[in-house]
């Protein structure tokens, strides 16, 4: 047979796949290694979406998806970031941020195009960018200061073959969130480089400790810049498969070329749903978003007090702390506290290299599990210590 | 401040120390601010939410509840709050409100027996001066209450591990 393709083939399955089988496989297992909410949609949006099923709302949708969504969304993003995109040829819905950052790859790189990627990252960044045809190129931050993107390394890693960069805020896994400061200089690196900037901000709605700076509203930053969101996250709508795309009219053209061919429409059934989100959910988000607040702290404090050294996780739903004091390397430590103690993390070497001393937490668990898994963390971390 | 609602209300029996981890606040300052809703009567009481079907089953106490819609004749000067907190004073008696719509007050009583509850209405309620009509609605189950779900809750349906 002849070989499949080499791109495809070279990219290393997911990390995250082991421990799924592991963790399968047992009982009593609380898993901190989940990347949603806990929280079922939202009862509005569910009924809206049954409502929709039953009205035989089962069609196809125009490829850039419902019109009144997308002006649903772009007003909602031009009321809460004062950024302006029309819905008409800006805006386009996607199949989840996931077919969002592919389209999005494949329209803006040419085959051997770099992409600077700040790290621990979301683990489908780079492979995205590898099979659009482009290079990855990790550039490390720490959590000494708590995942902060150093601009200088980015500046350093642009080469002539440097066409974007990908950024989250807040982000998984990390949970950190960046400074408006950071991210307008990191626009003005993006403008004198002439790159694109590719923000995903699937998690803009669940930041804790600071108000979200959307990147295309910064000066400068709107031409240049790809929008990735969605619903999935604040609206816990995950298995529903629906976000969007927004970007100046040139690139959502190419994009649109891409996704009527792939996937010609986000499921209509989800596109109402989301809709009926946008209209009615804030309330629902806010009170998820308080709860989410509250575990953080909890969970974060009691890391803490178990001597894991955790930066504060300004967003999403993530804690990172760092387990090198317990001298064991991050795949390691998961596989044993999965065995020993039966609670599911992820290492965070899956994240890239300076992942590693690190293990993602997911906190979107009920507080009693929470106070569960922290229990039993602390005794793991207590026997490695003798 | 409101965090602090928020989390007595979904668990009264949250401490201070526990509401101050969970919303950054400081410890005393929540012991000080429930303290003083509670003096200013803000914070009524804490008690428990009982699923009276689960009672039923669990026990074999019976609890009945009944809705009770009231008219009546409002009293010069005195409108409805004298004839309501009349009703109101009856240990049978969970709630009363003033509603707008057909009736005057919309009660909520409890019992040990449709029978109970029959006699009270026959025998105390409709009896009291200025009391005019009654209808009583028995419930027949309790789907939610006081912002608590009486019905199954959905499984977490989530992978044990996902990116």
């Amino acid at each position: 047979m002849k070989p499949l393709n080499p791109i495809i083939a070279a990219c290393p399955p997911s990390g995250i796949r082991r421990f799924f089988d592991i963790a399968a496989s047992m009982d009593n297992v609380i898993s901190l290694g989940v990347g949603e909410p806990d929280f079922v949609t939202p009862w509005p949006a569910r009924e809206a979406g049954i409502y929709a099923l039953e009205r035989g709302y089962t069609t196809y949708t125009s490829n850039a998806g419902l019109l009144e969504l997308r002006q649903a969304i772009c007003a909602d993003l031009a009321a809460r970031h004062t950024v302006s995109y029309q819905p008409g040829d800006e805006c386009l819905i996607t199949a989840g941020v996931s077919e969002g950052l592919d389209v999005t790859l494949r329209v803006l790189l040419a085959p051997g195009d770099e992409v600077i990627i700040p790290e621990p990252c979301y683990v489908a960044y780079g492979p995205c960018v590898s099979f659009a045809g482009g290079t990855p190129v990790p550039v490390p931050t720490d959590g000494a200061d708590g995942f902060r993107l150093h601009i200088d390394r980015v500046a350093a890693a642009v080469t002539a073959r440097t066409k974007a960069i990908l950024i989250a805020s807040p982000a998984n896994p990390t949970g950190a969130v960046q400074t408006r400061d950071d991210l307008t200089a990191l626009v003005a690196l993006a403008a004198r480089h002439d790159l694109y900037l590719i923000s995903d901000e699937i998690y803009e709605r669940l930041s804790y400790t600071t108000p979200h700076t959307c990147l295309p509203s910064l000066p400068a930053a709107y031409e240049r810049t790809v929008l990735l969101g969605g619903f999935s996250k604040a609206h816990a709508m995950t298995g529903w498969r629906v976000g969007y795309i927004c970007a100046p009219a040139p690139i959502i053209e190419l994009v649109y070329r891409i996704h009527q061919y792939t996937m010609l429409c986000a499921p209509h059934v989800s596109q109402l749903a989301a809709l009926e989100a946008l209209r009615s959910g804030d309330d629902d988000v806010a009170d998820m978003v308080a709860d989410y607040d509250r575990r953080r702290r909890l969970f974060v404090k009691g890391l803490h007090h178990i001597g894991l050294a955790c930066p504060e996780p300004g967003g999403a739903f993530y804690a990172f702390p760092s387990i090198t004091t317990t001298g064991l390397n991050s795949e390691t430590f998961a596989e044993e506290l999965l065995r020993t103690q039966r609670v599911a993390v992820v290492p965070g070497s899956v994240f890239g290299p300076s992942g590693e001393g690190h293990i993602r937490c997911c906190y979107a668990t009920a507080l009693p599990l929470l106070e569960e898994a922290l229990q039993r963390i602390g005794r793991f971390v207590d026997t490695l210590r003798g | 401040m409101r965090e602090i609602l928020d989390v007595l209300r979904a668990d009264g029996h949250a401490t201070p120390e526990r509401i101050a981890t969970l919303t950054g606040l400081d410890a005393d300052e929540v012991r000080a601010q429930i303290g003083a809703w509670e003096r200013a009567g803000l914070i009524r009481r804490y008690k428990a939410v009982v699923d009276v079907d689960r009672l039923r089953e669990v026990t074999g106490i019976d609890l009945i509840i009944a809705l009770i819609d009231v008219s009546v004749t409002p009293a010069r000067g005195l409108g409805f709050d004298d004839i309501a907190a009349r009703i109101a004073r009856f240990r049978e008696v969970r709630s009363v409100f003033l509603v707008s719509g057909a009736q005057d007050l919309r009660c909520v009583v409890t019992g040990a027996s449709m029978h109970d509850i029959a006699d009270f209405v026959a025998k105390k309620l409709s009896t009291i001066e200025r009391v005019t009509a009654t209808a009583t609605h028995f419930v027949l189950k309790t789907y939610k209450d006081d912002d608590e779900l009486f019905i199954e809750t959905e499984p977490d349906r989530r992978l044990r591990v996902a990116p």
